[in-house]
């Protein structure tokens, strides 16, 4: 009973996760880059909602809207003026930029709100759906049905879409692509779009769990929802949904033992066996090296 | 003799020098007992900082791979050394301990090193990077739930402190060791092997370079010595906690790096002191909520550095405005042919970069296991 009370547990922190992971695979899959800040982005999205419902007592739907809306916005200017100029530059720089704008984002934050954590208590909801013995909270079940539908609503527009089969096109083989005719600066501009407002629903899914919000809140889920997308396969949207699950119900499974102060180490030690044994995930495709 | 002191060339020695007789002034000065506590704690962090940074800079400047777990490699150098010495020695000024610490605490740290080496012969780039950092945070995790009689646990290990004035001068003798080891390497047939593996490894490779020699080398000399400034640091303060070695202390030194360049050694022991000047200065003036204005300078720096460097666009901005040009428009130096050959400074701006992908275009699986360790790299 208590392990499948864990599996869902875990399969609510999962949906977030799934929904981190889902930003970072794109943003991989197409733009060829870590984007270290996403984890960060989630985090502007998180303090837009304390600002509009909490500070200026929006209604919430207003609230989420505009956190998604602001992150957006922050997806396209970090993209435009720290990863754009560095297009074609070795990928160490790329890198080594990106984790400057999480910095960055992180120091921003602090400043502006300051450190004490705020709470946002608007978003959580409470109660539970009861079947028998097993009971399983509302959110975990939005979250859950939310993220699926993310998912499908992606693989739709990647496969359906004309933008959507650039993507394809420009994560298989960028200068090939250009040869075509298809606009590589605004195919990329449109993922970081895409993921940036994938970031702000996964700030509102945290906020439904945990009403607390500090600068660092984006930091560590946004490193082990890459550790999510590389299980699943990064680059696979259905992958980052499975990651994300696996990875949450890992995490849950962890807590609930003896060896809960190491579930961080564990997490982390999967990444690294995974990375060496499987590099290409559960779900991915593997990559060739071309001479 | 003139003409041996015509023929040293100079700027090869120039921070052995700068170094030498920056601690032997101090050192001087502390003997005398005219130095403050603080003035000698400081001078005990540049030592840190300088090993730290130079060391990071033999991964990510030579390799060019991204490290992010060096923090993780310096806490186990502070664990295991500050326990060595207080095991062996309670609080008596005992330098054979703090030798025998520095080689134990550094020779754990190298085996790690090695051991995080061998997923870089698989991986490149942002998954070694994100192996790293996962590194860091295990080691951490680890050491932060062991009982309080082995590793003292989340109260820190304590550690013995030593007289200062004679710490900060043993520092800066492990300064001195860790540059001519890097600087020597990075000089010699292997140093060349490890930038050409930056440079393009699959080239490398097919030039005889034994890659997979060459990336454990440059990792576990890189954890060597951040394993000794970890001993340095145990020593430096009295307790160890583990929660110091966070990812944004590793990125702290991957800041030392990109200030002073990627590939620069000198540049590397200028930011660094720079650096650890700057954090100790400020961490008095900014408290609270200010103190975040230091990650503000960091992120700026490496955003701004990085795009500056690196920037396909900037190109010919930076060959016509940089600190190389202005030092050269100042002393109206000669260009010297040999600065070609020499790697500092220079790692973007000579042109080994080959676009393979337009000279060739079949397609060739790249297998791990071609190689023969024993046969490879000999060539």
């Amino acid at each position: 009973m208590e392990f499948i009370s864990a599996i869902i547990s875990g399969l609510s922190m999962g949906g977030t996760y799934a929904m981190i992971a889902l930003g970072y695979t794109m943003v991989y899959g197409i733009a060829k880059m870590l984007n270290f800040a996403h984890g960060d982005v989630i985090m502007v999205g998180a303090y837009m909602l304390f600002v509009a419902i909490v500070s200026a007592k929006l209604p919430v739907w207003v609230g989420i809207m505009i956190a998604i809306l602001v992150c957006t916005i922050f997806g396209i200017v970090i993209e435009r003026l720290a990863y754009k100029p560095l297009r074609g530059a070795s990928p160490l720089a790329v890198l080594i930029t990106a984790i400057g704008v999480s910095f960055l984002l992180q120091a921003l934050a602090q400043i502006v709100f300051g450190s004490e954590q705020k709470n946002v208590s608007a978003l959580m909801i409470n109660g539970s759906l009861k079947l028998g013995e097993v009971s399983i909270d509302y959110s975990t079940l939005v979250t859950l049905a939310v993220a699926a539908v993310i998912m499908v609503a992606l693989t739709l527009f990647v496969k359906l879409t004309k933008v959507g089969r650039a993507m394809l096109a420009v994560s298989e083989d960028r200068d090939a692509a250009r040869l075509m005719g298809v606009d590589v600066n605004f195919v990329i501009m449109i993922t970081f779009i895409i993921g940036s407002a994938l970031a702000g629903v996964a700030g509102v899914f945290k906020l439904m769990k945990s009403p607390a919000v500090t600068p660092t809140l984006g930091a560590m889920p946004g490193i082990k929802a890459f550790t999510a997308a590389v299980i699943g396969g990064i680059g696979s949207i259905p992958g980052a949904m499975v990651g994300g699950v696996l990875l949450g119900i890992v995490e849950a499974i962890c807590l609930k033992t003896p060896i809960a102060a190491y579930t961080d180490a564990i997490e982390f030690a999967i990444l690294i066996i995974i990375l060496l044994v499987k590099p290409s995930g559960l779900l991915g495709k593997k990559r060739r090296e071309k001479v | 003799m003139k003409d041996f002191l015509k023929n040293v060339k100079w700027k090869h020695y120039i921070n052995y020098i700068a170094v030498a007789a920056f601690a032997l002034i101090f050192g001087i000065i502390g003997l005398a007992g005219g130095l403050k506590g603080s003035t000698e704690y400081m001078l005990e962090k540049f030592a840190i900082a300088i090993i730290l940074a130079v060391s990071l800079n033999v991964v990510v400047g030579f390799l060019g791979e991204l490290s992010l777990g060096h923090a993780g490699f310096m806490c186990v150098g502070a664990y295991i050394g500050g326990k060595v010495a207080s095991l062996l020695d309670k609080g008596a000024d005992n330098i054979g301990v703090l030798l025998l610490a520095v080689m134990i605490g550094g020779s754990v740290a190298a085996v790690f090193g090695f051991i995080i080496g061998l997923p870089a012969l698989r991986l490149r780039g942002d998954y070694l990077a994100i192996v790293t950092l996962a590194f860091g945070e295990i080691v951490r995790t680890i050491f932060m739930n062991t009982s309080s009689e082995s590793f003292g646990g989340t109260l820190g290990l304590r550690t013995p402190r030593y007289d200062s004035s004679y710490l900060f001068i043993f520092g800066f003798i492990l300064v001195l060791i860790c540059l001519a080891v890097t600087q020597n390497m990075m000089r010699s047939k292997h140093g060349r092997a490890i930038t050409a593996i930056r440079d393009n490894e699959i080239a490398a490779r097919a030039t005889g370079v034994n890659v997979t020699k060459y990336k454990l080398i440059a990792f576990t000399v890189s954890a060597f010595f951040a394993g000794v400034a970890g001993v340095l640091y145990s020593h430096s303060n009295y307790t160890v906690q583990s929660s110091v070695f966070d990812y944004n202390y590793s990125i702290e030194i991957l800041v030392m790096v990109v200030l002073g360049g990627m590939g620069s050694i000198n540049g590397s022991i200028i930011a660094a002191t720079l650096i650890t000047f700057l954090n100790l200065q400020l961490s008095t003036v900014l408290t609270g909520d200010l103190a975040v204005l230091k990650n503000l300078i960091y992120a700026v720096i490496l955003v701004l550095i990085v795009i500056y460097n690196n920037a396909p666009a900037l190109k010919h901005f930076r060959e016509r405005y940089n600190l190389r040009a202005l030092l050269d428009k100042i002393i109206k130096r000669k260009k010297d042919p040999s600065d070609q050959k020499d790697d500092e400074g220079a790692w973007d701006r000579v042109p080994t970069k080959i676009e393979m992908n337009e000279l060739l275009s079949t397609d060739i699986i790249v297998t791990e296991s071609v190689q023969d360790p024993d046969k490879g790299g000999k060539s």
